[in-house]
């Protein structure tokens, strides 16, 4: 091609893919997209309440630093998020679309609840909490199964599939509350007398297995998906189901195998909320982080490092705003659209990493 | 009888909402876009509906009827269509990840109509928008008063006879006209259809922002008809989208199956309310509760056999869920 013709036809701005960018620079522009939305949205919190921003986004950091209770609360949610966050990795990342970890927690929850009421008081306290994990687990398990079979050998749309099962765990959890509950108006704390099955508290702290057992989820997911050979198969099938069956890869064991997983570490966030948060069950317990957790397993690209830091932030902005929502009688779903913001722009962000815009009359460097 | 009648009567409209949401992101996802954000496009166009209507009536002395029904279904378009529009810079010409922006929008759009509900809502629990609710759910004049048969079809507000003709006009446009060929090429392989000259960006954004703008009109539909013109800060909103992105796989990406397939979901979701009276038995409130998965376990059901016949029409677009860059290939 000679160099009159591409000035001709060249357009003014063009894109092109990025081979490679330091590690520094894809913080800056992380850091300059997290700045940026946040001036977006203190011009939103200015010309719709016309409050100091400033002032405003000190009251959101009161929301979870002011005292060792919010720490505590704060970090008792970032544990909640990130652990359904863990739990989904493994199946997006092999392009499973699980959009049920919603029910997964609903059900796994269930099964804990369930536990710790008609065995309470029966069974010694460690039994009892093998017992609710084991259960919470197994039914979490069994509800990534069976979409994961479904698909595996029938190739049936596991997104709305995982999608109608978490009606379906909704459904069940109404009908188990509402029979345990005989007629009180609402189910309240469970085995409030004997606190059997309740986490006991640790180091001053109420929640501090669930931050622990967290933790190591956290780790063990992260060497799980990078260096076993678990991790490893996830990886192809996501790539290519065609690729993995012609390297020899079981794709339909992978598949389930990889959903029970997914499923019942859902499960054991149910667990989690029930026995170490909440003490009690309803339909509303999961709280749409099966959803949340999409977003945090996804812009983290599985990596539960990152999953912990994303989690962190929307945890941050949740309990930040609902602190503005109580200081500015305002009200707590300013955090939806503060976090709906923040997301766009990293989101956006993406693009600045992966291409790089070409000015006309740029000599091309990507070639080499 | 009379309460077949009666369960007739909520599951058109119920069905009405999630029609218009599932025909707009069949639009969407026929040009390759797979766009989880329906609920909070749902959200935008019911509250922006909802809230031009109320303001409408409110601050003019003599509100014309029909001209608050205009004013609604502008500004649901409109603000759906900006809902849309976020999606669409992001994902085609950024090339996020359509999955994670989707679900922001809806955290967004959910976001927005319930903060700004508030302001309108000043401390009550909910606020109505009487005039609009009266012009949107106006029945066929003459029609619907001939007996039984008038009142099961003639007896609903004008978008649910809209929403059937435009499910008529989609079919028509995506199998019959060369822009609909187009926009399907540009959803089943897009390299192929710049290849062949169509502008891939173009047919993306104008069908993401169509689709978007249908979908809102269902929100507009569930607040200003079903609802009885009332806003309350909720939830429920969310679920219906969530429907309504499921009907879309239900109807296997075709239009038409929408109608029928809207319907059918309606009368299952008020299933549990009308099973008991119309086989004349009394059921506790918990087996109630479980008569209320009903729904979603026929449609995973029909997933499963629909999954089992494994016909070629019945895939979804083959690159949906794919960012489109013409030197990647």
């Amino acid at each position: 091609m000679t160099k009159a013709t591409q000035t001709v036809h060249e357009p003014l701005l063009r894109i092109a893919k990025r081979d490679g960018i330091p590690f520094g620079k894809k913080v800056l522009v992380r850091a300059v997209a997290i700045l940026l939305a946040l001036v977006v949205d203190a011009l939103f919190i200015f010309f719709v309440t016309g409050l100091n921003p400033l002032a405003v986004y000190g009251v959101m950091y009161q929301g979870t630093f002011a005292t060792p209770v919010r720490i505590s609360w704060a970090l008792r949610d970032l544990a909640t998020l990130l652990c359904v966050g863990i739990a989904l990795a493994p199946a997006f990342k092999m392009r499973f679309w699980n959009i049920g970890g919603e029910g997964q927690v609903l059900i796994g929850g269930l099964a804990t609840a369930l536990t710790m009421v008609y065995l309470g008081s029966s069974l010694p306290a460690p039994l009892l909490f093998v017992a609710m994990f084991v259960a919470s687990a197994a039914a979490g398990a069994l509800w990534g199964f069976i979409p994961a079979w479904f698909k595996s050998r029938w190739n049936t749309n596991e997104t709305l599939f995982t999608l109608m099962m978490n009606y379906v765990a909704t459904s069940i959890v109404a009908c188990m509350t509402n029979i345990m509950r005989g007629q009180a108006s609402s189910l309240g704390t469970l085995n409030k007398a004997t606190k059997a099955g309740w986490f006991p508290v640790l180091f001053g702290q109420r929640y501090t297995i669930n931050i622990i057992v967290v933790l190591v989820l956290t780790f063990a997911m992260y060497a799980y998906l990078k260096y076993s050979k678990h991790g490893y198969e996830i990886a192809v099938v996501g790539e290519s189901e065609n690729t993995a069956r012609y390297a020899g890869i079981n794709v339909r064991r992978v598949m389930i195998r990889t959903m029970i997983i997914s499923g019942a570490i859902c499960g054991l966030c149910g667990f989690l909320i029930v026995a170490g948060k909440d003490q009690t069950i309803s339909t509303t317990s999961a709280g749409g982080r099966g959803f949340t957790a999409i977003i945090v397993a996804w812009l983290a690209k599985f990596n539960t490092f990152y999953m912990a830091l994303i989690s962190f932030l929307l945890v941050f902005l949740e309990r930040g705003a609902s602190e503005i929502a109580s200081a500015y009688s305002l009200n707590e779903y300013a955090a939806d659209i503060i976090t709906g913001v923040i997301l766009f722009f990293i989101l956006g962000s993406e693009f600045f990493i992966n291409y790089r815009v070409v000015l006309r009359g740029e000599t091309h460097k990507e070639g080499k | 009888m009379s309460s077949l009648i009666a369960w007739i009567l909520r599951a058109i409209p119920f069905g009405t909402i999630i029609m218009y949401g599932a025909m707009g992101e069949i639009v969407t996802e026929k040009s390759g876009n797979l766009n989880l954000g329906v609920p909070g496009i749902m959200y935008l166009g019911g509250f922006a509906g909802f809230a031009s209507a109320y303001y409408y009536e409110n601050l003019t002395a003599n509100p014309n009827p029909v001209l608050s029904v205009v004013i609604a279904l502008l500004c649901a378009l409109i603000a759906s269509t900006l809902g849309g529009l976020i999606y669409a810079f992001l994902t085609i010409t950024l090339r996020a990840n359509q999955n994670v922006t989707g679900l922001a929008l809806t955290t967004f759009g959910m976001g927005v109509a319930n903060f700004f509900g508030v302001f309108i809502l000043n401390g009550s629990s909910y606020s109505a928008a009487p005039l609009a609710n009266k012009a949107f759910a106006a029945k066929i004049p003459v029609l619907s008063g001939l007996g039984t048969v008038g009142q099961v079809v003639f007896s609903y507000g004008f978008l649910v006879y809209a929403a059937i003709v435009l499910a008529i006009v989609l079919f028509w446009f995506l199998s019959r006209t060369r822009m609909g060929l187009n926009l399907r090429a540009v959803g089943e392989n897009p390299a192929t259809a710049d290849a062949a000259g169509i502008n891939v960006t173009r047919y993306k954004y104008v069908a993401t922002l169509c689709g978007a703008a249908i979908s809102g009109v269902g929100g507009l539909y569930y607040v200003l008809d079903y609802n009885q013109g009332i806003w309350a800060t909720t939830e429920q909103i969310e679920a219906l989208g969530w429907l309504a992105v499921a009907l879309v796989i239900f109807t296997t990406w075709k239009p038409l199956n929408a109608i029928w397939g809207a319907y059918l979901f309606g009368m299952l979701y008020w299933l549990y309310q009308f099973l008991p009276s119309l086989m004349g038995i009394s059921v506790p409130s918990y087996a109630t509760d479980l008569i209320q998965m009903v729904p979603y376990v026929v449609t995973i059901l029909v997933l499963i056999v629909v999954s089992l016949r494994r016909k070629k029409e019945n895939q979804p677009p083959a690159s949906l869920g794919i960012a489109y860059f013409r030197e990647e290939r």
